[in-house]
C-alpha cells in the first residue's frame, strides 16, 4: 500500500530530513512511526500526502508512483488519504456536522448521501449528539474525534495520523488509539506517527523507528 | 448478444455517472452563489462600504454618460431649428420684403421661409421679453423686418454655408445670422466630451478592478486557514477559487445596482428644476433616465468587472497559500 525506496528529502538549506529510507506497508496493515522530535516523522507523512515532494528515491502509494503525479492531480490523491493532525485543524466557524461533511462536499456528494455518511462517521466516534455544536465548545479529546470522523467520512483506504494523542491524557489517548484499531480491523491501512512509546508498546503493532532522518528500526510485535 | 448487453449496461452506468456529476457540479454552483452572498451579509458594514465605493466609482462615468445623452437630446431639437435669419435694412418696405421672400422661396436649398414683419416682431418681443412697458415709451418700432430661412433638410454643411454667403450679400439684407455655426461647435465639443467620458470610464473600471481585487485578497487572507484545510482534504483549485469568484460577482453586481440608484436618484432629483427651466424656454424637454439597455450594461458590466477582479486576486494569492 505504501512503499518507500531509498527516499531522501533534502531542503534547499541543505538540511536532510530523510536519508535513504526503505520500508513497505501492506494493505490493511497498522504501523506506528516513532522517534524523537525532529527525527523526520512528520516529513515522512507529508511526503505521502504530497504536501512536500521527495528529492530522491521513489514512493508508491496505493499503486501510484508519487513522482509521476502532477500538481493538478494531487487533490485526487489526497481524497484517498485520510489525515489526522495533532492540532486537529478543524474550522471553528462551522458546526461539527459541517466540518465532518467537508471532504464529501469537496468530492461532490449529494446532500442526502452527505447526511447519511456524516451521521455514520459521527456515530462511529461517539459524537452523534454533538453534530450541531461548534468545535470550540468541545473538549480536546472530542475535537480530535471530530478530526478522525472527518478523515474517515470519505472511506479512504489509507489513514495517516501525526501525533494524534499529542495533547491528550493517557486514558483519552488509549480511546483514540482504540478507534484507529477499529478502522484497521475493517481493512483500512493505518500509519500513526507518535512518540507515546509505552502506549505503542502496549498495543502491540509493527513499529518503525526514525532517528535523525534514518530508519533505524522496524520491529514486529513478538507474538 | 451477451457482449452487447454488457456494453449497453456499461454505457448506461457512465451516463448516469455523468448525469450525477453534472448535477453535483450544478448544485455546488448554486450553493456557492447563495453562500457567497451570505458571506457578504456576515460583515454587513464592511460589505456595504465596499459596495458604496464601487457604486460611486461606477456612478461617475454612468452619470456623465447620461448627462451627455441629455445634452444630445436637447441639441437634437435644435438641429431642426438651424436656420438663417436675415435682418433687412430699415428702409425695405413690407411689400419689398414679401417679394424678396417669394424669390428666395424658389431656390432649391430653401425648404421654407417665414416673414416676420416689424409689427409681429414687436408683439413677439413684448410678450417674451417682459419689456413691454419700456417699449411703449419708444415712438418708432426699432425692430427690423426679419426673414427666417429654413434650409432644406439633409443638405451638406458646405451647401448651407454657400446659401448663407449668397443671401447675406443681397442688397436688402443688413445682417444675416447663421445659427448652425454654434451648433456645429457644440457637436464638436460633445465629441470631445464623449471621448473624455470613455477615458474616464476606463479609469474608473480599472479602479473597480483594483478595489474588488484588493477586497478579495483580504478575504483570501482572512480565510487562509480554511483554504489550507480544504487543500489538505483534497479540494481542487477550481473548488477553492469558486466562492471567491462568486464574491467578486456579488460585489460588482451590487456595486452596479448601487451606481444605478445613485444616478437615477440624482437625475430624478434634477427633474423638477429642469422641467421648470424647459418651460421657460417653451420646451417640452424631459430629462432622460438610464434606459433598460444602459442599466443592463451597468449591472452586467459591474458583475464582469467583479469576476475579473476576483480572478486576478485569486490567481495571484491562492498559489501562495500551501498547506504546511
Amino acid at each position: 500500500m505504501i512503499t518507500f525506496t531509498e527516499v531522501t528529502k533534502r531542503y534547499p538549506s541543505g538540511y536532510e530530513a530523510l536519508k535513504k529510507v526503505n520500508f513497505h506497508v501492506k494493505r490493511g496493515e497498522m504501523v506506528f512511526l516513532t522517534g524523537h522530535s525532529g527525527a523526520g516523522k512528520t516529513t515522512l507523512l507529508r511526503l505521502i500526502s504530497m504536501i512536500e515532494r521527495q528529492t530522491g528515491g521513489q514512493i508508491v502509494v496505493n499503486g501510484q508512483t508519487l513522482s509521476r503525479i502532477t500538481n493538478p492531480q494531487i487533490p485526487y490523491l489526497r481524497r484517498n488519504v485520510g489525515m489526522i493532525f495533532q492540532e486537529h485543524r478543524l474550522l471553528f466557524d462551522r458546526t461539527v456536522f459541517d466540518n465532518v461533511a467537508l471532504p464529501l462536499v469537496i468530492s461532490g456528494f449529494r446532500p442526502p448521501e452527505i447526511q447519511r455518511r456524516v451521521r455514520a462517521a459521527l456515530d462511529k466516534v461517539g459524537l452523534l449528539t454533538k453534530e450541531r455544536s461548534y468545535p470550540i465548545t468541545l473538549s480536546g479529546g472530542q475535537q480530535q474525534r471530530v478530526g478522525i470522523a472527518r478523515a474517515v467520512v470519505n472511506k479512504p483506504p489509507i489513514l495517516l495520523a501525526d501525533e494524534p494523542t499529542g495533547n491528550l491524557d493517557p486514558a483519552l489517548s488509549k480511546e483514540i488509539m482504540k478507534l484507529f484499531i477499529e478502522f484497521n480491523q475493517v481493512g483500512v491501512t493505518v500509519l500513526i506517527a507518535s512518540h507515546a512509546l509505552s502506549l505503542i508498546k502496549s498495543l502491540g503493532y509493527r513499529t518503525l523507528v526514525l532517528q535523525q532522518g534514518e530508519l533505524i528500526g522496524d520491529t514486529y510485535p513478538s507474538t | 448478444m451477451a457482449i452487447g448487453h454488457s456494453n449497453s449496461r456499461k454505457s448506461k452506468a457512465t451516463q448516469s455517472q455523468r448525469h450525477h456529476r453534472l448535477q453535483s457540479w450544478f448544485s455546488q454552483h448554486v450553493d456557492c452563489f447563495f453562500s457567497s452572498f451570505q458571506q457578504l451579509l456576515r460583515t454587513p458594514l464592511a460589505s456595504l462600504m465596499t459596495i458604496a465605493v464601487l457604486g460611486i466609482a461606477l456612478a461617475l462615468p454612468a452619470s456623465l454618460y447620461l448627462l451627455l445623452e441629455n445634452v444630445q437630446q436637447v441639441s437634437q431639437d435644435w438641429d431642426s431649428t438651424a436656420q438663417i435669419s436675415l435682418f433687412l435694412k430699415p428702409k425695405v418696405s413690407s411689400d419689398q420684403a414679401k417679394t424678396l421672400a417669394d424669390t428666395l422661396y424658389q431656390r432649391q436649398e430653401i425648404k421654407s421661409i417665414r416673414l416676420i414683419s416689424q409689427d409681429e416682431a414687436l408683439n413677439e418681443y413684448k410678450t417674451l421679453s417682459g419689456f413691454s412697458d419700456a417699449l411703449k415709451v419708444m415712438e418708432n418700432n426699432p425692430l427690423p423686418t426679419v426673414l427666417v430661412i429654413q434650409p432644406t433638410e439633409g443638405i451638406s454643411p458646405d451647401a448651407n454655408q454657400a446659401l448663407y454667403n449668397s443671401v447675406s450679400k443681397l442688397p436688402e439684407v443688413e445682417t444675416a445670422q447663421f445659427d448652425m455655426r454654434w451648433l456645429n461647435r457644440l457637436y464638436a465639443m460633445m465629441e470631445i466630451a464623449k471621448r473624455g467620458i470613455l477615458v474616464l470610464a476606463g479609469l474608473f473600471a480599472s479602479g473597480v478592478l483594483l478595489i474588488i481585487g484588493n477586497t478579495i485578497r483580504l478575504t483570501i487572507y482572512n480565510r487562509r486557514e480554511e483554504i489550507e484545510v480544504v487543500k489538505l482534504l483534497g479540494a481542487t483549485d477550481v473548488f477553492i477559487r469558486r466562492p471567491f469568484l462568486y464574491s467578486g460577482f456579488w460585489y460588482g453586481c451590487l456595486g452596479g445596482i448601487m451606481a444605478w440608484l445613485v444616478v437615477n436618484l440624482s437625475f430624478w432629483w434634477l427633474q423638477a428644476p429642469v422641467r421648470q427651466l424647459a418651460t421657460l424656454y417653451h420646451s417640452q424637454f424631459e430629462l432622460i433616465m438610464l434606459d433598460i439597455f444602459a442599466s443592463m450594461v451597468l449591472f452586467i458590466g459591474g458583475a464582469l468587472l467583479g469576476i475579473v477582479g476576483a480572478l486576478l486576486a485569486v490567481g495571484k494569492h491562492l498559489k501562495e497559500i500551501q498547506p504546511h
